[in-house]
């Protein structure tokens, strides 16, 4: 609670909206003494940095708020008086409703969330030896281990200084099972948890009696958590504790987001459908002081280094106390590191944290921030969301942030507190980033939010969730479907689809019924379906989650020298499979910001030493790409469209579009332009998109094969963030004016029907999306009791599953799943029609003698990457015509081995 | 002999390899066809793989055995070998074969017919496979070769082997392409797993330490029109 930023007074006024139909605990929502109750802004200064929206209802409301006495003696004592919003949420809390309270970092949220438990809990009456301990008062839960772990921190200090008799613990995958037991035992009154402990607690026999006290469920940073997976899980979770207490309580905090209602509706029962909890609004926060690097030196076209700026990043984290510097992948965060400490002549403390890093490392490195001991810290979005440690008085992103409310999420982490203005500096690496931060910029000052919009409930996340259920406690089908549409992600969902999934969970749901004897679940004559047998619980509590990793090795460093025959170094952290399999014995790479000389791979290792040389290779992980948003694109569109606005850009970015507009064009706002040009002995075409290099990437997929189907002979693409080209041999413009197809043909909708499907059956993306869906609904393993399986294994299995499967039963309610998720993760498809859809009658082609200005950057990302069909054949092909260059043509078979 | 031809196409000289002087098709679906002999051999079917873990509660999909015999069938038909050899891991387990649906034994039983079929025994399948015909061996020997589920740790020349599912794996111009693979060096021959549900493991692990020449060693990897043949000093680990 550092300088008690967090209570300062503040002033009304205040907005709210009521839920649509609160909840009635009308026996405890009164006052009791030694209760006092207060009025809302006794202290309040006239600042007007929140603004908390409010009805004329609310002094009316709040003058029956009770605070108990000691919370006032403790605001008291440390000259704070409570947050508007603070007292409100209370307010609502002890009338019954459930609340979706929405602020910025810094505004008290934690505290707000756990005043209606604390109070209410301060006020029980102590245990009485020999009295059956209570169960779960509170359960909390964040999307972040490291955020429970912060909690317990930030919330026993208050707990403790006011005197309160509640015991709050953890319970995450650290925490050793002996702890477990006794909290199953000797539950404590606030439980702070992840999704998937929740579901864990939820498949275990005892569940309705641990939960029967339950009365409050506060969810932390739940704008983060609705949006994958893991928020289906947990909306299914919830619905089951609402099945165990039907007066529950929800309290969700969140950032600020563009559909409140959505979540809204989330944290509440949807029986009847759209039913929504309250909403607290608290906006504002001090207008952050943001600016985007105009640097001395010249910005690149391409690219995502931002090496450029390494010298002017240095002197501003020379200039302020603590800098935290986000990117946007973990080979960008390896990268800057390096860079920055090649640069670092005054030896600054810099760290890095990313997710790939070993666990005590990035501990080691949070202690140092907390305790102020670092100058700067290079970051991915592990440090994201709501953790905040040490005075960090500067945040610098380098690349473009993707979208404004990631933009604004980071920003906040800068000066914890709402009543000082957050300072950052955007570093774009190219210069179509110079763009993109440009219109973040913009639309951060404007307040814009383009957070994704709530997806429909997974099924095999439901199939999980079904599973689990049936291990807590037998159940009746109908019940159950009813429960499971009271979650919000599920609320849609049709009894015919329900009980596939049941049939799935029970044998497996394939048309040829050769498992009934292997049922994991069966329905007993009572009308229940109860577990068949024992080891299925067990299993399942090996495999319960949504996040299903790549597969990935870990870094094992011995001393040079001593090659594979090293053993017993530390472990660095873990690197994805895929990447390690493309390394040679003695490449040199960048991990956990060292030069690592890769030695090979041993069992599930990854064996490095100390590596050095001028050709290094940076990990090219998978996770953290980001596509632009939507709002975003269109935002640097209409930059493009109105030179006004290009003042506001650094002068060589500005001339750049200047010269785009001499030598091509630059399309209207809703436009889409193409470019067609010769270049050496091939033909290229150049579209501007603006939606993302994934919906770039299946457009350049579907636009090659309608090519191919012209006779134009396409070679390749390469898609980026903001444009496509694709190669050929044939002149493109030629067919576009003899109609062959037209360009308008070309970009038809028609090509999301028919070329879509022919082209998802044969891409690895859905087979890698398949293996996260089977392993997700429990069809494959992640371990076995006593075993874990390597990725290597479950990959290899997963992808021989789908080609049977596919070809056997391709309507397969886990096929159905996974073409779902593909379209909406992956390829982006959605994004993608809304653009085809947009730009019919609008596509303006400008055929060219040569390259455009705009079209240089995804010029020079070809030959870095390319795609095309039968590849691997072809590299088959190539090896085996290497090996016959090396060794003269192969032996006649009668000779070899006659040796 | 009534020579088909299909069969004419399929033993291009392109696929030919040699093995203790014996000539052999390494044919890209995965099976070794000797014409000399009119012998088909094929590893690891690992039949009722998916009942098998279906039994331990992992739900796979029960049509692996209707996969495999469906591409057995069609390498049957191609070639019609007078003799045919089932290396060992036939089933996955020892029930595999009392499992089997009806409709797939038929199947498998109409295969067979006409031919001398030889179970030899695997680690997965030690016994013989209930109540289907063929003769059940634990190893076999024809001309100079030597037909067995597990390579024999000493140097056998002409000994033909499944059981450890070799892959390769190279990597060209930064892009890794992993492929079920034949593993010989001239002397012995190791066959990829047939079965449409087995994993593979690369030659170059250690439990294929001591089994080939490494200087003579070749793998041919499966495409999907041809075999690739792949020198030892090409391949990567992994």
């Amino acid at each position: 609670m550092r300088g008690g930023a967090n209570f300062r007074s503040l002033a009304p006024p205040l907005t709210c909206l009521p839920a649509s139909s609160p909840r009635k605990r009308g026996e405890e929502s009164s006052l009791r003494s030694p209760f006092v109750p207060i009025l809302l802004g006794v202290r309040a200064r006239a600042r007007y940095l929140f603004r908390v929206t409010e009805q004329p209802r609310l002094a009316e409301q709040n003058a029956s708020v009770a605070l108990p006495e000691q919370f006032i003696r403790w605001f008291g004592e440390k000259g704070w008086s409570p947050r508007a919003h603070q007292i409100e949420l209370l307010a609502r809390a002890q009338a019954g409703q459930s609340v979706l309270l929405i602020a910025p970092t810094g505004a008290g949220k934690t505290l707000a969330g756990f005043m209606p438990s604390l109070t209410e809990l301060a006020n029980r009456p102590r245990r009485k030896p020999g009295q059956a301990h209570c169960g779960i008062h509170t359960l909390y839960i964040s999307p972040l281990k490291a955020l429970a772990v912060d909690i317990e921190r930030n919330l026993g200090k208050p707990v403790e200084e006011i005197g309160l008799p509640v015991t709050i613990e953890t319970r995450t995958g650290d925490t050793p099972s002996h702890k477990r037991q006794r909290q199953k035992l000797a539950p404590p009154d606030i439980l702070l948890t992840t999704p998937e402990q929740l579901a864990l607690l939820i498949a275990a026999p005892d569940a309705r009696r641990f939960f029967e006290d339950l009365r409050y469920v506060v969810l932390d940073e739940l704008h983060s958590l609705v949006i994958s997976k893991r928020g289906h899980l947990l909306a299914l979770g919830l619905a089951r504790l609402r099945a165990y207490v039907p007066g529950l309580q929800t309290i969700g905090l969140s950032a600020t987001v563009a559909e409140p209602d959505e979540l809204r509706r989330w944290l509440v029962g949807q029986n009847p459908p759209g039913e929504m909890a309250g909403l607290i609004t608290v906006s504002g926060g001090a207008r952050p002081d943001i600016s985007i690097l105009d640097s001395r030196e010249r910005v690149p076209w391409s690219g995502h280094s931002a090496r450029y700026a390494i010298p002017e990043i240095y002197e501003a984290i020379q200039k302020h106390r603590m800098t935290l510097l986000f990117v946007n992948t973990r080979s960008q965060a390896e990268m800057l590191f390096q860079e920055l400490w090649r640069a670092n002549e005054d030896s600054l403390p810099i760290a890095l944290h990313h997710g790939s890093l070993d666990v005590g490392q990035r501990r080691r490195v949070e202690k140092a921030m907390a305790d102020n001991a670092l100058r700067a810290i290079v970051a991915t979005s592990t440090l994201d969301l709501g953790i905040d440690w040490g005075d960090v008085d500067l945040v610098v992103h380098v690349g473009a942030p993707k979208g404004a409310s990631r933009l604004a999420q980071r920003i906040g982490r800068a000066n914890h507190r709402m009543d000082e203005p957050s300072k950052a500096i955007l570093i774009p690496a190219n210069r179509f980033e110079v763009l993109e931060c440009r219109a973040a910029l913009d639309a951060n000052y404007l307040g814009a939010q383009d957070t994704p919009p709530l997806i429909n409930g997974a099924l095999d996340v439901l199939s999980q969730h079904v599973l689990g259920v049936a291990c807590g406690a037998p159940f009746y089908a109908d019940l159950l479907f009813e429960e499971v549409r009271s979650a919000a992600p599920y609320a849609g969902l049709e009894r015919q689809t329900f009980d596939r999934v049941v049939d799935f969970v029970a044998t497996g749901g394939y048309a040829l019924k050769n498992y009934e004897r292997y049922a994991r679940i069966r329905q007993t004559k009572d009308g229940l379906w109860r577990v068949s047998n024992p080891r299925i619980a067990q299993q399942y509590r090996l495999n319960v989650g949504t996040i299903v990793e790549m597969p990935e090795l870990n870094v094992r460093y011995v001393r040079q020298g001593r090659g594979m025959a090293g053993r017993g170094g530390p472990v660095l952290g873990k690197i994805e499979e895929y990447f390690a399999e493309t390394l040679r014995p003695g490449d040199n790479f960048l991990f956990a910001g060292k030069v690592l000389r890769f030695e090979g791979i041993r069992e599930n290792e990854c064996v490095v030493s100390n590596g050095a040389g001028a050709n290094i290779i940076v990990p090219a992980y998978a996770g953290g790409k980001f596509p632009l948003s939507t709002y975003l694109a269109e935002q640097v569109r209409g930059m493009l469209a109105d030179s006004d606005r290009w003042q506001a850009l650094p002068e060589q970015v500005a001339d750049w579009l200047r010269l785009q507009k001499e030598k091509s064009v630059l399309p209207k706002r809703g436009d889409l332009l193409v470019e067609t040009f010769p270049r050496g002995n091939r033909h290229y075409m150049v579209a501007y998109p603006f939606e993302g290099r994934l919906a770039h990437q299946t457009l350049g997929m579907l636009l090659t094969r309608r090519l191919e189907r012209a006779n134009a002979r396409p070679l390749g693409f390469v898609a980026t963030d903001y444009s496509l080209a694709v190669w050929a041999l044939d002149d493109m413009a030629a067919l576009f004016k003899a109609k062959k197809p037209s360009l308008a043909a070309l970009f038809d909708e028609d090509m999301l029907g028919d070329d879509l499907e022919a082209w998802l059956n044969d891409s690895w993306m859905l087979k890698r999306t398949f293996r996260t869906c089977a392993v997700i609904a429990g069809l494959i393993e992640k371990r076995f009791p006593g075993q874990e399986k390597s990725g290597r294994q479950v990959t290899v299995s997963a992808d021989l599953i789908y080609d049977v499967l596919r070809s056997h039963e391709p309507d397969h309610i886990l096929l159905q799943a996974t073409r779902t998720d593909a379209s909406a993760g992956l390829l982006d498809v959605s994004r993608l029609a809304e653009m085809l859809s947009r730009v019919r009658g609008r596509i303006m082609h400008k055929h060219l003698d040569q390259i455009s200005p705009l079209a240089l950057p995804v010029m020079l990302e070809i030959g870095r990457e390319s795609v095309n069909g039968g590849a691997n054949e072809s590299l088959l092909m190539e090896a085996a015509d290497l090996v016959e260059e090396a060794m003269g043509p192969r032996a006649k078979p009668d000779q070899e081995g006659l040796t | 002999m009534n020579f088909s031809l299909a069969r004419a196409t399929l033993i291009a000289e392109a696929d030919m390899v040699g093995i203790a002087g014996e000539r052999a098709v390494c044919d890209p679906r995965g099976v070794l066809y000797f014409p000399d002999l009119r012998l088909l051999a094929v590893s690891d079917l690992h039949l009722e793989k998916g009942s098998s873990f279906a039994r331990r509660g992992a739900l796979i999909p029960p049509y692996d055995t209707g996969a495999t015999l469906l591409r057995l069938q069609a390498v049957i038909s191609d070639y019609q070998p007078s003799i045919v050899i089932s290396l060992g891991d036939s089933f996955h387990d020892g029930g595999g074969a009392e499992r089997m649906h009806q409709s797939f034994r038929e199947r498998l039983e109409a295969l067979m017919a006409g031919r001398d079929w030889f179970w030899v025994a695997g680690n997965h399948d030690p016994e013989a496979p209930a109540d289907l015909p063929g003769e059940t061996v634990r190893e076999l020997a024809i001309g100079s070769l030597l037909f067995r589920h597990e390579p024999s740790k000493v140097r056998t020349e002409g000994e033909v082997a499944g059981h450890l599912h070799p892959c390769a794996r190279i990597v060209q111009r930064g892009r890794s392409v992993r492929r079920r693979c034949f593993a010989g060096d001239g002397g012995r021959m190791i066959m990829p797993a047939f079965g449409a549900f087995t994993g593979s493991l690369n030659v170059l692990d250690r439990a294929y330490a001591g089994l080939f020449r490494r200087e003579t060693l070749m793998a041919y990897m499966l495409g999907a029109e041809r075999i690739f043949a792949i020198s030892h000093a090409m391949l990567r680990p992994g």
